[in-house]
């Protein structure tokens, strides 16, 4: 199961991960994955498991260009994050990193901490009273990167970018 | 009848391309900061297996993010960085205290009109200032662009901003940002351009101005139409008559007043005058928004034979050592010295919160960058309020926040 994590609107990058905790100021870089939502969301880091879902608010991941946020998010195994709209760049690093976005509003249908089932083959979460909640699919350009796992896998298969023709 | 964007987009595909369509496009310029260089590197070689950036002399990098360095594993890293750049013959590097690199590449004459430009940092939108297709991208992305010269986009719609008239006195650009920001609210253009119309009077730094608040309200890129620029125009660079616009924006200039973004959104803009009594205990003049000379020299203006209000902090950071240069020649900075600012080394200074000002819980900044968000200058327990540099100077001197009239001009 994955428990959901509900986050409101306009969340930028600087709640996800600070300037201060970038990998460049750090000593040791491995320690980003102790820093999402370090100061916005301090419970979220120690008690996240991998497959869990964020589901957030509109404008999800508005400002910087930090691949280091959804990095962070990749490193503490975040499952899918689902939200009305995503900011672009923001989107375009965590397509690059193979994170799973869906653009949905599901904060009044899902609570914080509800236990959840995310079947990403089919794009469904299924709750725990057995409700099929099914995740708009994203544009099979969008598609064709993803189901390589990422950009960089997808290039170096591929030699090209997504939505050229081949 | 093509967008701006549409026309850079076309000429960079090869072909002709409308809103909508998913291209992949030439790239003209790649640029990398220090902050995220040593992933974009670790990427480029590592995970692509490039051995060479595509063309050195189209890979700018420039050391703006933390300069001077601020800890060994910063200076480490910007020492690894040059080490890098020197190996690969990169002839656009630009070491601590040239300047942000949005404006360095500006008046270095290699972000021009028409080209297009992806950067590692969100305000690449800036470039739009010389009406080039600036935007940010992450690691990834600007490491495959430097790998390969090319990138993907979707062809952006376009909201256009058009402004009226001229602005009142104590009045600016960035009260104009601030107002589009208010308007269009933080997702108002997301995966669309801005168009900034009507504001050919405005200096190229000034454009930058605009262009860079562009990405505030989600934008993809931040265009102002190329007229009265040093650089050549192409000829097939300009705005059309029936270019399609998913949304304008009209802003009469002559009755605009100064704007304020209160925390910590960029969108929580109101007039100045709606706010009450706002006690301010530090002004940060800087960034690429606004640490231009015009902003630096903007200041002076209001604060030349006065003083800062007893217990007031100014910091200016200047955008460009250019800026500095130009402010030390005609007295502009020993106005502001005289007034009690203190100077920065050029660059993004405290903007990221990483040093050179970072603010304390409980600590209020009137600030003239971009971002106001929780956390982004340093204690998430301090708050920030943006405006121009007219009203930083004016508040400086109060100790609150003020209209540049109330102290007169």
């Amino acid at each position: 199961m994955a428990r959901v994590w509900i986050f409101g609107q306009d969340i930028n990058t600087d709640q996800i991960v600070p300037g201060r905790y970038a990998p460049y100021m750090l000593k040791n870089e491995a320690d980003l994955r102790n820093y999402p939502f370090v100061e916005h969301r301090p419970d979220f880091a120690p008690a996240v498991r991998p497959g869990d879902v964020i589901i957030a608010g509109n404008n999800f991941g508005c400002g910087s260009s930090r691949e280091y946020a959804p990095l962070a998010l990749r490193l503490v195994g975040v499952g899918a994050i689902v939200a009305p709209l995503f900011a672009r760049i923001f989107f375009r690093n965590a397509l690059n990193l193979g994170i799973p976005c869906f653009t949905a509003d599901l904060t009044g249908v899902l609570q914080d901490g509800q236990e959840v089932e995310l079947n990403l083959a089919e794009g469904l979460i299924i709750t725990e009273a057995g409700e099929r909640i099914q995740l708009p699919p994203p544009p099979s350009f969008l598609r064709e990167v993803w189901a390589a796992g990422g950009i960089v896998p997808f290039y170096r298969t591929h030699g090209r970018f997504p939505g050229e023709a081949v | 009848m093509q967008t701006l964007s549409e026309q850079i987009l076309s000429r960079a595909a090869g072909r002709t391309v409308s809103a909508g369509d998913v291209v992949t496009v030439n790239v003209d310029l790649v640029m990398m900061h220090d902050s995220l260089s040593p992933s974009i590197i670790r990427v480029l070689h590592e995970e692509l297996g490039a051995e060479r950036v595509w063309d050195a002399e189209r890979v700018a990098v420039v050391i703006d993010h933390v300069a001077p360095a601020a800890s060994v594993q910063t200076a480490e890293k910007q020492a690894d960085v040059r080490r890098w750049a020197r190996a690969q013959g990169i002839t656009h590097f630009f070491d601590v205290g040239r300047g942000i690199s949005h404006p360095v590449l500006v008046e270095e004459g290699i972000a021009r009109p028409g080209m297009v430009i992806v950067g590692s940092d969100s305000h690449s939108t800036a470039y739009g200032c010389v009406a080039a297709f600036g935007s940010g991208m992450g690691t990834t992305d600007i490491a495959l662009a430097a790998a390969t010269g090319r990138t993907w986009f979707r062809v952006p719609e376009t909201v256009v901003v058009r402004a009226h008239g001229s602005f009142r006195p104590g009045v600016s650009a960035k009260d104009l940002g601030l107002y589009a920001a208010r308007q269009l609210r933080a997702d108002g253009a997301t995966y669309a351009a801005v168009e900034w119309h009507g504001v050919e009077q405005l200096t190229v730094m000034e454009r930058m101005t605009l262009a860079t608040l562009s990405i505030e309200v989600g934008a993809k890129a931040g265009l102002v139409p190329p007229t009265g620029l040093s650089q050549p125009v192409p000829e097939w660079l300009r705005v059309e008559e029936g270019a399609s616009y998913s949304r304008v924006v009209q802003v009469d200039l002559a009755t605009l007043e100064p704007q304020v973004a209160a925390p910590h959104t960029v969108d929580n803009v109101t007039d100045l005058s709606a706010l009450g009594r706002v006690a301010v205990d530090v002004v940060y003049l800087g960034t690429c928004t606004n640490g231009h000379y015009e902003d630096m020299a903007a200041a002076a203006r209001i604060l030349k034979g006065r003083r800062l209000a007893p217990g007031m902090r100014m910091l200016v950071v200047p955008a460009s050592a250019q800026a500095l240069q130009r402010a030390s020649e005609d007295g502009t900075l020993s106005t502001l010295l005289a007034a009690g600012a203190t100077i920065g080394t050029p660059g993004c200074g405290a903007c990221i919160g990483r040093h050179m000002g970072v603010l304390a819980p409980g600590e209020t900044c009137l600030f003239t960058g971009n971002r106001n968000f929780r956390g982004r200058m340093g204690s998430p327990e301090a708050n920030i309020y943006l405006a121009s540099p007219e009203v930083a100077a004016a508040t400086a001197l109060t100790g609150y926040l003020t209209h540049p009239q109330d102290v007169s001009l």
